[in-house]
């Protein structure tokens, strides 16, 4: 006898599981299917966000950030500390603890609004039924009028270097090293890579990251991505660009290693690591989720085909997060997932993809939204640049962490905000001022005219605002020459 | 509670009006539907009524003030027994509204910067639509909105100030210093341009009206009878006259438009009629497919809004060939100036008895004399001359009209 619900949610990353709780505070009977098994082989919610991405990456970056404060930053304001050990064990078990207590969070929340978690691997057979196998092969059915797919996605794996989660690793595995690698290679340089490879060279790993495009973060302001490149090399990071991997060698034994070969510039070359993180990118995750008979269609990179709306090719079938287009973050995954709940039940609601922010959270952090010159120049428009480092703020220069800045763009004519650009502490969090702004159509002046707290970070963002306009307080003022 | 009075939506072709004059004044009682204020356009006058009973609580806009679409002039508290709709929010006119939400709740909301900017600029709030969310204002919107096309002709500066008549007494002369109305101002630019703009020249003839009063005389009781009430006026044989004229010579009915010449299928008469606001020429459209009751019918209207000042913008536009006819103030001879884009213009005079040479006699005859002004760029001197005289002779002998001859 299948169970009946109104809305059945496979996945319960933060796409799903947001769906899901959204669901059901609209009033739908919402289940929401999830076959993930933590350590301890016991179903936890929250998906690779919670489990093995965004928090735990953030709990070991915050830890070894601390590290590098107490090592290197505390004796300029006269504290005095002896040499600074990391206990790597420690630090992964308090990654665990915190990862532990939101996926129990999100299992409360479920609990809190009535939502059916349902553990084992959910497949869609029918455009209204969805069968759930077990970890140990039970299956159950279950009918949903509407039916929400968030079943995420996975790391990219090469051919050169298989991943054997021991000394060749993706992602997962470089959460859980026990000791800091002597040397860490690294293939790809893109968010996860410099993320996670921040952490270990913090802790003393000597770090390369072999990158196979000729750019630096491409996606990110040139201006931006500059800085970040240079810092993140002072901070020890040996980034290697053009570099293509071609192949791998792996030695066992007591000390395990690996050999990678590469092409770069010079030509072919050689570079042995302890430890080798695969950081090429991340794939929708499609694999016994959809039955043929069911007609739901992919396009050409694997990601379900569905409309502005989250909206698959079949009726009542969505699916949201990782495993449709769009840039994969967790918070467009929410987005989209309380979209499809609030229209199911008859809300007007939209998801702006023009305005979704990013973040590397590197230290300093890098974040934006928008447009860069880049693309503005490519589309033609003619725009205005206000730009404000750090440097010159007196709350960075107070906290002794004053790299980077802020960058503002804005359309010449009309002053409206078109980009933001910050490389810095708290880039995130300043960002985000923003990104509201941006969602009221807001120009720069009007952030100029706004109070902003003495002395605080923000205030980074209000002189980039003055500056785009020409008459930044705190900084000279340069000639637009867009 | 409070609702806005707005301006009415202006056609496209009119960016923006004046206010006139305003019939009530702060804190009078209004009705629903009573007047309260006219707008001036190039055009027309534009009557703005109360949309609920109440009191006048505010006028924005005063006399003489420019306006544009829509925009707010004043407001009335509700009050008294109103069943009147309320006015809906204000919406935004064109700009599309990026939000989650439909209604426009937020239209009254101004950011900082585009405050400032309408500040700056004397821009009352409500003149702009908002694009923003929940049709909020941005900065964009005042910018885009200053940014806007100029009014196509500039009326004379003196137009946007009050039009109050200001006497002054320079060594005991008296002389009254009135700024020209809008329409005044219009007016006088069309008509400079049309004779700067124009290789404009006249050719004159003369109709012997007999044949027309006659049969006026005749069949007076019985049309009128036969046509609840209208009159057989001079008017309705002028126009067929002319609209079977212009049929045989086509260049004569044509516009200029840039370096082409547009030879219209049709006939759009226009008939210059004198309104207490000035020189107004209401289109009638297709006139051929109009019999003379009809024509006199129309004309009659068009003479009645125009006093009224009652007459609408599209009421106004257009036209292929325009008939004017001074004779009702008595005017004997004149050179009628041209109505650009049309390329010719007919005038009408007294029909006064002269003494014709007929057969070697002299006999009194009620002639009129025609005068025929046109672009020499379009029409020959021949053509010209030669569709005076096909007038002249329909209207000699009206028989040629039934018989298309």
């Amino acid at each position: 006898m299948a169970t009946q619900y109104d809305v059945v949610v496979i996945g319960s990353g933060p796409a799903g599981y947001v769906a899901a709780i959204r669901c059901a505070q609209l009033g739908f009977k919402t289940a929401c299917i999830e076959k993930w098994l933590n350590k301890d082989s016991k179903t936890v919610y929250g998906g690779t966000c919670l489990n093995v991405g965004c928090i735990p990456s953030k709990a070991l970056l915050d830890s070894s950030h601390k590290f590098v404060e107490a090592q290197h930053h505390f004796e300029v304001h006269g504290i005095k500390t002896g040499k600074v050990a990391i206990d790597v064990p420690a630090m992964v078990a308090r990654k665990d603890k915190v990862v532990t207590q939101l996926t129990g969070g999100v299992k409360s929340l479920f609990a809190a609004n009535k939502v059916d978690g349902i553990a084992g691997t959910g497949k869609l057979v029918a455009k209204d039924r969805v069968v759930v196998t077990d970890h140990t092969g039970n299956q159950q059915e279950l009918t949903a009028t509407h039916v929400i797919i968030a079943a995420g996605s996975v790391p990219i794996e090469i051919p050169p270097t298989p991943i054997d989660q021991q000394t060749i690793v993706d992602s997962t595995g470089a959460l859980d090293f026990q000791e800091v690698p002597k040397r860490l290679g690294v293939i790809g340089a893109g968010v996860i890579g410099l993320e996670l490879g921040s952490v270990w060279a913090r802790l003393g790993a000597e770090v390369t990251v072999l990158e196979a495009l000729d750019d630096f973060l491409p996606m990110v302001d040139r201006q931006i991505a500059k800085e970040a490149l240079k810092i993140l090399t002072k901070q020890g990071l040996n980034i290697k660009l053009g570099a293509r991997v071609t192949g791998s060698k792996l030695t066992k034994g007591s000390k395990p290693s690996v050999t990678v070969e590469y092409t770069d510039k010079d030509g072919e070359q050689k570079a042995t690591f302890d430890k080798l993180i695969v950081a090429v990118g991340r794939r929708p995750f499609t694999k016994d989720l959809l039955a043929d008979e069911v007609g739901i269609e992919l396009d050409a990179r694997g990601f379900i085909k569905v409309n502005e709306k989250c909206a698959t090719n079949i009726p009542n079938v969505y699916a949201v997060g990782d495993v449709v287009r769009g840039p994969m973050l967790a918070h467009k995954g929410m987005e989209e997932g309380v979209m499809v709940a609030e229209r199911l039940a008859g809300k007007k609601t939209q998801v702006n993809y023009d305005l979704v922010p990013s973040v590397i959270y590197t230290h300093p952090e890098v974040a934006w939204v928008g447009k860069n010159e880049e693309q503005l120049k490519a589309d033609g428009v003619t725009y205005n640049v206000g730009v404000f480092p750090f440097v010159a703020s007196g709350r960075a220069l107070a906290a002794n962490d004053a790299d980077g800045m802020v960058k503002l763009l804005t359309d010449t004519k009309s002053d409206r905000i078109l980009g933001c650009h910050i490389i810095g502490a708290s880039a995130a969090d300043l960002l985000q001022q923003i990104v509201i702004a941006m969602e009221f159509s807001a120009s720069a002046e009007d952030i100029g005219l706004t109070m902003f707290s003495h002395p605080s970070l923000s205030e980074a963002v209000h002189e980039a605002a003055l500056a785009a306009n020409g008459h930044a307080v705190h900084i000279g003022n340069k000639k637009q020459r867009h | 509670m409070t609702i806005e009075i707005k301006a009415p939506t202006l056609p496209e072709s009119v960016p923006d009006g004046t206010i006139a004059t305003w019939y009530k004044k702060v804190g009078d009682a209004v009705t629903r539907d009573e007047l309260l204020v006219d707008i001036e356009t190039d055009k027309v006058v534009i009557e703005v009524v109360s949309p609920t009973d109440g009191v006048l609580q505010e006028i924005m806009k005063k006399s003489g003030d420019t306006i544009v679409s829509n925009e707010a002039i004043g407001s009335v508290q509700e009050g008294g027994a109103s069943q009147g709709k309320v006015e809906s929010a204000p919406a935004a006119t064109s700009a599309p509204v990026a939000s989650n939400n439909d209604g426009a709740e937020a239209a009254n909301i101004i950011s900082p910067a585009a405050r400032k900017l309408m500040e700056e600029n004397s821009i009352a709030p409500g003149a702009i639509a908002g694009s923003g969310k929940d049709g909020r204002v941005t900065k964009e919107d005042v910018v885009n909105y200053l940014e806007r096309p100029a009014t196509a002709s500039a009326p004379a500066p003196a137009a946007a100030s009050k039009p109050n008549p200001q006497l002054s007494a320079a060594e005991g002369r008296i002389e009254e210093r009135v700024p020209m109305s809008r329409l005044r101002a219009k007016v006088a630019e069309r008509l400079l341009q049309a004779s700067q703009s124009t290789a404009m020249l006249t050719t004159f003839n003369e109709v012997n009206m007999q044949a027309v009063m006659t049969i006026r005389n005749r069949y007076k009781a019985e049309f009128e009878k036969a046509h609840d009430g209208i009159r057989l006026g001079f008017m309705s044989f002028f126009v067929r006259a002319c609209i079977e004229a212009l049929k045989r010579y086509p260049a004569v009915n044509a516009s200029i438009d840039g370096s082409d010449i547009i030879y219209h299928g049709y006939q759009d008469i226009g008939v210059a009629v004198s309104s207490p606001r000035g020189l107004v020429v209401p289109v009638l459209r297709n006139a051929d497919n109009m019999g003379l009751a009809t024509i006199e019918k129309e004309i009659r209207d068009f003479g009645e809004k125009a006093r009224d000042g009652k007459l609408a913008i599209e009421e106004m536009t257009g036209g292929t060939f325009t008939i004017s006819n001074g004779g009702v103030f008595g005017s004997l001879l004149s050179t009628p100036i041209l109505n650009p884009p049309q390329t010719a213009i007919l005038g009408m005079h007294k029909i006064q008895d002269r003494p014709m040479a007929v057969d070697g006699e002299v006999r009194i005859l009620p002639m009129m004399y025609l005068a025929l002004s046109y672009d020499h760029r379009m029409i020959d001197g021949k053509e010209a001359v030669q569709f005076l005289v096909t007038v002249k002779e329909l209207l000699e002998d009206p028989t040629r009209l039934i018989l298309e001859i």
